[in-house]
């Protein structure tokens, strides 16, 4: 068996040893152009005369594209083309590309591309929330609303009400390793492209529109990225696209690369949203009914942004059956950056919203904030078997529950109230909360604080027809086996899992199962590898594929040696075939030799999805994935400054594939949530220009600021759905572990009075101090 | 311009036109060492870091992306690709990066692995600090915490003891001195030259802002610039000392100091900064002028043979502007010799590897039951680092407690106008440093050293 193994990353030897290829690491085709945009300084306005004399002039520079060359206008938006690869007379955001330089090496097209002058006639940028508004900017042709029950009633009805309000800033990815492409034109008008990107179809997609040529003739590759937690989902076009054009033009190959501070400048981050609510609640702390009112700033283009905000939605009720919901949601358009996905695509930021009211209600009764949350979780799934959306009439649920989300789902996989139990005991969680108080009665200055919260995320892309997979299998005869499969790689360990599930099958040794470079022209058609699904997908497609040669293989077998095709075994790098057993490369060079095919592709669809996305009714997920984190943290109460002391992690990753990989991305995923509530801050100025637009500004978190105890477990249970393995899908869920740490802050900060923190998000030592100066 | 030294032990010249050529690009451009990453080409990231070893012996972590050519001169550069052995055995490093999943995406892989090795040939084991300058977002850092543990106390492997050879640079276009006096009589006729010492922030002028310099000096040859003396009257500290020197060199002295510039950018940026550097390039928010200024430190400069001393704080006349004349460069710095009475606190919105919002050092000795000779300095509450004269004066003479810090904490206000920007707004920076004050009051340990 290599599933379940905690096997290291298949590329661990590599990474460690500088010989893993990233896409800027390909050595350069000889000849090879670099190309750099030309940016727009500022907001918005329009764009009346670019002079590109100096740009033109300068040394090494090959060839200056603007609009006008470029007729039509490449597009490289994802979703509804509104991004021209280059302004064509509006300008959208400080940052929006100009013009492309073209020449002979990075560093001289990046200094040329700082030599234009440009005649702008200013306008009003559209920057906040109250900006948008105003000036009825936004996507979707308005709010999407979506209604659950009778709100007002539910609200009317309740014992007790309140509302309140939290600001939530965006996120930059800060993969490490940058964006890059290279395209490579070749005969008949073909072009090869390597992309750092998550999305080699779009890429292949979008570069085929751009050359107009039919898709047939662009074959996008991607072996691996340095990071991409979503920013590499659509961001990648505009170079994909920029070099791809290039080549076309000079006939050479065509590089770029983003200098980190265009990186930031260029791209699209995390969506910042606000969310208002008004809850309904009784003195236990029981919820009936919730009016959510979400804003977020899409930026210029409308991107993914849609979706984005549709899963923020989705997430508003996180693990709580609440009876009676409404959600407005603004998808405002403003002239920044165009949000983009980011690791929880939305699902945080709803998240969020509705831990920060069952915060704000337990503080407003006066009860640990874990007992209220237990007192309106979906109830646990009983017996065997059945992933959500099966029968629930064995559930047991809270006061007024309906088992069904506000989009009426049924929630019938729910593990949280024996995970939480499992967690509160094994942190110590009551002990802890009374030495917390006690520690905070005894200091004035440094206070401390701890919560508990859960994670309940769907898994499956809202985008119903997404959910698909491709694979394709060779076996050698050698015995050695070669998977191409649709997922990218981006450090989450997807070939890892898909290469285990691969030897499993064949049961052969690890080493024999190579995943080579994610290519157009081997598997097509493929779904960007996000959404957390990528092992879900390609995990199944990988399966099929095996399975079809693995079925080959014992047919064949079968029949030279008089047997049943049932009976035959491969288990222990060998077959086992009517009494007779062979080393599987053997087994591989008899089926050659007996003119089996010994090359498959696999095909996967998720099944019992379906989703109106208008009516906000449906099953768009085919299952949820669970969890729960403690932190404790600590805050200095006169600079703000503060710490996380302690997390706990219990987390449900079904019936792991690789449990070190998975431990990975919780780990790793808990930081990441960790950093976007505390010290990463995006700030613009007035003009709308992103101040912080590099490490030395923007601060993700670094090694110290992993708490000192930092204990991390898995849930161990199948997944009742039938996944790969009764695996469960573990990329984005564990973000959400971080929302722990922003409550444990809020908690500490309630220790300075009386009244309701009301933190907004990042919680920076700024904010803390803030909101310990209300209290006070 | 031809630069001799030694890369993963075999002994190479680069070529170059470019003066700022750094040591990243041409690894990967033309030594054909990709391995070596770019993440933010700043000194920030950390994914281009390689080990150096100078004529001392002791190998060290450098970001190559601000490190240019010429400052390899007469040391040792070893690369991840010259991590392995010869015979291809992994350094234990690597091996246990493998073994606890310590690589994810792997691009960051590659600087952590360097900064590892070279603590671990040092035998430094205060690990959170020796990778503070090596951002990782996948992992989380604690697998990478783990292998760091794991590997404690393993032998060195032998081909790491790298030997730096013999400076050799053969350059007509930029100047290279081996002495201060070198330095002294060429600095007064080319007073337009820039001097490049640890270039952490000279690097950033030439990668992100693309200044053309004409004229430059590589100091790394000026020994005699280097170095801490500790005499019964002062500290003296040559400019060309970098900071992790100097840190090792105050911390017995003044221990907050020492623990002031452990959070002082990063290994990698210790290792290459110099205290001359921080103090002459004129920022209200280094690091190293407020402790520096609360201890009555005095700044020798020199042109030619001419030699002039002045408190610190007299350097700084305003924003950008210093009190120093062409031809003029930072010699040394003397802090006097009295008992340790100085508390420094730096407010940063990560706490290491930061610029401080607000950084500040108070020197509050106390005689017959009263503070004497207060002396208490900030950063990044003004244009210029500078002292907090009217909170001083509401403190000296007076005893310390919770009533003369807060109306020495009140006075502020009069001192202090901040800025508003990315780091902190201007209101918060001037309660943050009241707080500080109020702080002092109080015995509350550091955050830092509370434990769950």
């Amino acid at each position: 068996m290599s599933v379940a193994k905690p096997l290291p990353h298949e590329s661990a030897r590599l990474h460690v040893t500088g010989t893993a290829r990233y896409t800027d690491d390909i050595p350069a085709p000889k000849g090879c152009l670099h190309l750099a945009f030309g940016l727009a300084e500022v907001a918005r306005g329009r764009l009346d005369a670019l002079d590109l004399s100096a740009v033109r002039e300068a040394p090494g520079v090959v060839a200056v594209l603007t609009a006008e060359d470029l007729d039509p206008m490449p597009d490289c938006s994802p979703s509804n083309g509104d991004e021209p690869l280059l302004c064509t007379g509006e300008i959208h955001y400080a940052g929006q590309p100009l013009y492309l330089v073209v020449a002979d090496t990075h560093l001289a097209a990046r200094r040329a591309a700082r030599l234009h002058e440009a005649r702008v006639t200013e306008a009003p940028a559209i920057l906040t929330i109250e900006d948008a508004v105003d000036a009825e900017s936004w996507f979707d042709g308005g709010p999407r609303v979506w209604t659950d029950g009778d709100v007002a009633a539910g609200l009317a009805e309740a014992p007790h009400r309140l509302e309140g309000q939290i600001e939530i800033g965006g996120q930059e990815h800060f993969y490490l390793e940058g964006h890059a492409a290279l395209a490579i034109p070749s005969e008949a008008g073909e072009m090869h492209v390597l992309t750092s990107t998550q999305h080699p179809t779009e890429i292949q997609h979008k570069v085929a529109e751009a050359l107009g040529v039919p898709m047939h003739a662009v074959r996008s590759e991607v072996r691996r990225m340095g990071g991409a937690f979503g920013g590499k989902e659509s961001q990648g076009n505009a170079l994909a696209v920029a070099c791809a054009v290039a080549a076309e033009r000079t006939g050479r190959a065509c590089r770029m690369r983003y200098d980190r501070d265009d990186d930031f400048v260029v791209t699209g981050k995390r969506h910042d949203f606000r969310v208002a609510y008004e809850v309904g609640h009784d003195e236990a702390g029981r919820v009936f009914a919730v009016r959510f009112l979400h804003w977020t700033r899409c930026g210029w283009s409308q991107d993914l942004s849609l979706p984005v905000a549709d899963r923020a939605m989705l997430h508003a009720d996180n693990a709580y059956d609440i009876p009676v919901m409404s959600i407005e949601s603004w998808r405002l358009r403003t002239n920044t950056q165009s949000a983009t996905a980011f690791r929880g695509f939305g699902g945080p930021q709803g998240m969020l919203g509705i831990e920060r009211v069952m915060d704000h209600v337990a503080h407003a009764v006066g009860r640990d904030p874990l007992e209220v949350r237990r007192a309106n979780f979906y109830a646990d799934a009983r017996g065997e078997g059945g992933a959500s959306g099966g029968d629930i009439s064995e559930a047991k649920m809270p006061a007024g529950g309906t088992g069904r989300t506000h989009y009426g789902q049924a929630v019938t996989d729910s593990c949280l109230g024996a995970l939480t139990e499992q967690l509160a005991e094994s942190c110590d969680y009551d002990g802890r909360r009374r030495r917390v108080a006690g520690w905070n009665a005894a200091n004035p200055v440094l206070k401390r604080g701890i919560a508990l919260t859960p994670v309940k995320f769907g898994i499956s892309f809202t985008l119903t027809h997404l959910n698909q997979a491709g694979a394709l299998v060779h076996v050698y005869a050698d015995g050695s086996i070669h998977l191409n499969h649709g997922g990218t790689e981006m450090g989450q360990g997807l070939h890892s899992k898909v290469a285990q599930v691969a030897a499993d099958r064949f049961g052969c040794d690890l080493a024999r199962v190579r995943v080579t470079a994610t290519d157009t022209g081997k598997v097509p058609n493929t779904s960007a590898t996000a959404a957390s699904s990528g092992a879900d997908l390609n995990g199944m497609a990988v399966r099929a594929a095996c399975d079809t040669i693995r079925d080959r293989i014992a047919a064949f077998l079968a029949e030279t040696h008089q047997a049943e095709a049932a009976s035959v075994v491969f288990a222990e790098d060998a077959v086992n075939v009517g009494g007779a057993t062979y080393p599987f490369e053997e087994a591989a060079a008899m089926a050659y030799a007996g003119r089996v095919s010994l090359s498959s592709t696999g095909y996967y669809a998720t099944p019992e999805i379906e989703w109106d996305r208008a009516a906000g009714r449906g099953r768009p997920f085919y299952y949820f994935a669970y969890g729960a984190a403690c932190s404790e943290v600590v805050i200095d109460t006169l600079t703000g400054e503060n710490r996380i002391l302690r997390t706990d992690i219990l987390h449900d990753a079904g019936a792991s594939l690789n449990p070190a990989l998975d431990i990975g991305q919780i780990e790793g995923g808990f930081v990441q949530g960790a950093g976007w509530l505390t010290t990463e801050e995006l700030v613009w100025d007035e003009a709308g220009r992103l101040r912080t637009h590099a490490p030395s500004t923007y601060k993700i978190p670094c090694a110290s600021d992993v708490p000192d105890v930092f204990e991390v477990a898995l849930w161990d249970a199948p997944n009742r759905a039938e996944t790969i393995y009764r695996s469960k899908a573990v990329g984005e869920p564990p973000l959400m572990h971080g929302i722990s740490v922003f409550l444990a802050l809020s908690d500490a900060v309630a220790a300075c009075g009386t009244g309701y923190p009301a933190l907004d998000a990042p919680a920076t030592a700024e904010r803390v101090l803030g909101a310990v100066r209300r209290l006070g | 311009m031809e630069i001799d030294f030694r890369l993963n032990g075999e002994d190479v010249t680069a070529t170059t036109d470019d003066p700022t050529a750094t040591l990243l690009d041409w690894l990967r451009n033309e030594a054909g060492l990709p391995g070596t990453k770019e993440g933010c080409n700043e000194g920030d990231c950390g994914a281009c870091s390689v080990i150096v070893t100078g004529a001392d012996g002791v190998p060290r972590a450098f970001n190559a992306c601000i490190l240019f050519l010429p400052q390899l001169a007469g040391r040792a550069v070893r690369t991840v690709e010259g991590l392995t052995g010869p015979d291809g055995t992994m350094h234990p490093v690597q091996r246990a990066m493998i073994d606890r999943h310590g690589s994810q995406c792997g691009f960051c892989t590659p600087g952590f692995v360097t900064t590892m090795a070279a603590a671990h040939a040092r035998g430094d084991t205060d690990h959170a600090d020796q990778i503070a300058g090596n951002l990782c977002r996948c992992t989380g850092y604690a697998p990478i915490l783990r292998a760091a543990r794991d590997i404690e106390g393993e032998p060195i492997p032998d081909h790491m003891r790298d030997t730096a050879p013999a400076p050799a640079i053969r350059s007509a276009r930029t100047f290279h001195p081996q002495s201060a006096d070198e330095l002294a009589e060429w600095y007064v006729d080319h007073s337009d030259a820039t001097l490049v010492a640890g270039a952490t922030d000279v690097g950033l002028w030439v990668t992100k802002q693309f200044r053309a310099l004409d004229g430059i000096a590589f100091l790394a040859g000026c020994n005699d610039l280097r170095g801490v003396a500790v005499t019964d009257d002062a500290i003296e500290i040559g400019a060309m000392t970098d900071i992790e020197a100097l840190r090792a060199a105050v911390a017995p002295y003044h221990p907050s100091f020492g623990e002031l510039l452990r959070r002082y950018g990063s290994v990698q940026v210790r290792n290459a900064a110099t205290l001359g550097g921080n103090i002459a390039n004129g920022s209200p928010i280094g690091d190293s002028p407020p402790p520096l200024i609360a201890l009555g430190a005095k700044l020798h400069l020199r042109r030619g043979d001419v030699r002039r001393s002045m408190p610190l704080e007299d350097f700084y006349l305003d924003y950008g502007k210093q009190d120093r004349q062409p031809g003029e460069f930072v010699e040394r710095v003397t802090i006097p010799r009295r008992a340790d009475s100085l508390l420094c606190h730096k407010l940063s919105k990560r706490f290491d590897q930061d610029i401080s919002a607000v950084c500040g050092a108070f020197n509050l000795p106390e005689a017959d039951g009263a503070l004497r000779d207060v002396r208490i300095a900030f950063g990044g509450m003004a244009g210029i680092p500078k002292r907090a004269r009217a909170a001083e004066a509401a403190l000296e003479g007076r005893a310390r407690n919770a009533e003369t810090l807060a109306a020495a904490a009140e006075a502020l206000a009069e001192d202090f106008t901040p800025l508003t920007d990315m780091r902190a707004s201007a209101g918060y920076r001037l309660q943050a440093a009241q707080g500080m004050l109020r702080r002092l009051a109080t015995d509350a340990p550091s955050i830092l050293t509370v434990q769950a």
